[in-house]
């Protein structure tokens, strides 16, 4: 499953998630979606710190954040 | 994986109309977390005014109510009366609320109704094309204010929430802005809070969200979000203008 996921379909290529990642890994698509805006998107999973300060900017909730459970040891 | 952040419960899955960037969509979802966290939704009654947000009916998956061009809280104060184990709540623009439906939000704050509205100030008439507001700021260009608003001609900006902090009948007053994600999880606590103090009786409670309008004010939704912080929040301070302390003492 996928640290960060953005509903595509939803998204107005507002840019104010890509502001506001500290780890500046949200990138504005080359495609389009259909209703004309180029999506958000993260290509490097990895970097992401699951900190969900993308998904609290973003005005068209088109972000859900997931994070590893910690193993309890 | 543990899910850190999806949609709350109290959205519908409709899109919304709103222009990319405009801050209603997150105030929105702050007002539908707090109520997924506070476990009301079925208890929930929304009442939808006249601006952009006149569709918010879509988006809230409670049961709603549409007003009157600024009567939201009249509306709502009827609402409470008759179903007063109901969390009754407005969600209102600054053409709502500051112009022509002063009087009824004046009045539901004296008479001190037991409801909790949200009041989203971005300093000009979104829905209608950009003319100037009760709060646009002075200088601020809007449609019938081409060259900025002259404090000569067109007075000054009204300031809601030290107005109604004024008023005795009010329990919680507070400015929050969505400007960054410190300043959203100020907000949803402020919004959490003006909930509270109606499930606990205490009172009228409002906050005064500062939004932006990207399209009307013509700016990126990245410029409109600099320009509420260099020059909203001067003339609207944040911060909690009155608490139930106040009353009680």
């Amino acid at each position: 499953m996928l640290r960060v996921e953005f509903d595509e379909e939803r998204c107005k290529g507002c840019e104010l998630c890509a502001a506001a990642c500290p780890q500046r890994i949200i990138v504005m698509a080359p495609r389009l979606n259909t209703m004309g805006f180029h999506p958000a998107t993260v290509t490097e999973q990895e970097r992401c710190i699951s900190c969900a300060f993308c998904a609290r900017m973003c005005p068209d909730v088109v972000i859900t954040v997931r994070k590893e459970e910690k193993k309890r040891g | 994986m543990i899910t850190v952040f999806e949609r709350p419960k109290s959205l519908t899955p409709a899109k919304t109309h709103y222009c990319p960037g405009c801050t209603h969509g997150i105030i929105h979802r702050l007002v539908a977390e707090v109520i997924d966290e506070l476990d009301v939704r079925e208890d929930t009654i929304g009442i939808a005014p006249v601006g952009c947000s006149v569709l918010a009916y879509n988006y809230f998956n409670l049961d709603m109510q549409e007003a009157a061009h600024g009567r939201a809280p009249a509306v709502a104060t009827g609402i409470k009366r008759v179903h007063p184990d109901k969390v009754v709540f407005t969600y209102q623009g600054d053409g709502d609320l500051a112009a022509i439906g002063t009087a009824e939000i004046i009045h539901a704050a004296a008479r001190g109704e037991k409801i909790t509205t949200i009041f989203v100030n971005n300093a000009i008439y979104g829905m209608t094309g950009g003319q100037m507001a009760p709060t646009t700021l002075v200088g601020q260009e809007a449609t019938t204010a081409p060259s900025g608003r002259n404090a000569e001609t067109q007075g000054y900006p009204v300031r809601m929430s030290e107005i109604l902090a004024t008023i005795q009948g009010t329990a919680y007053i507070a400015r929050v802005s969505v400007h960054n994600p410190q300043e959203v999880a100020k907000a949803k606590k402020a919004i959490k809070k003006a909930f509270q103090i109606q499930l606990e009786r205490k009172g009228f409670a409002l906050v005064e969200v500062l939004s932006t309008c990207p399209t009307n004010w013509g700016l990126t939704p990245l410029a409109a979000m600099k320009w509420l912080q260099e020059n909203m929040i001067p003339y609207y301070p944040l911060g909690v203008q009155k608490t139930p302390e106040e009353v009680e003492v």
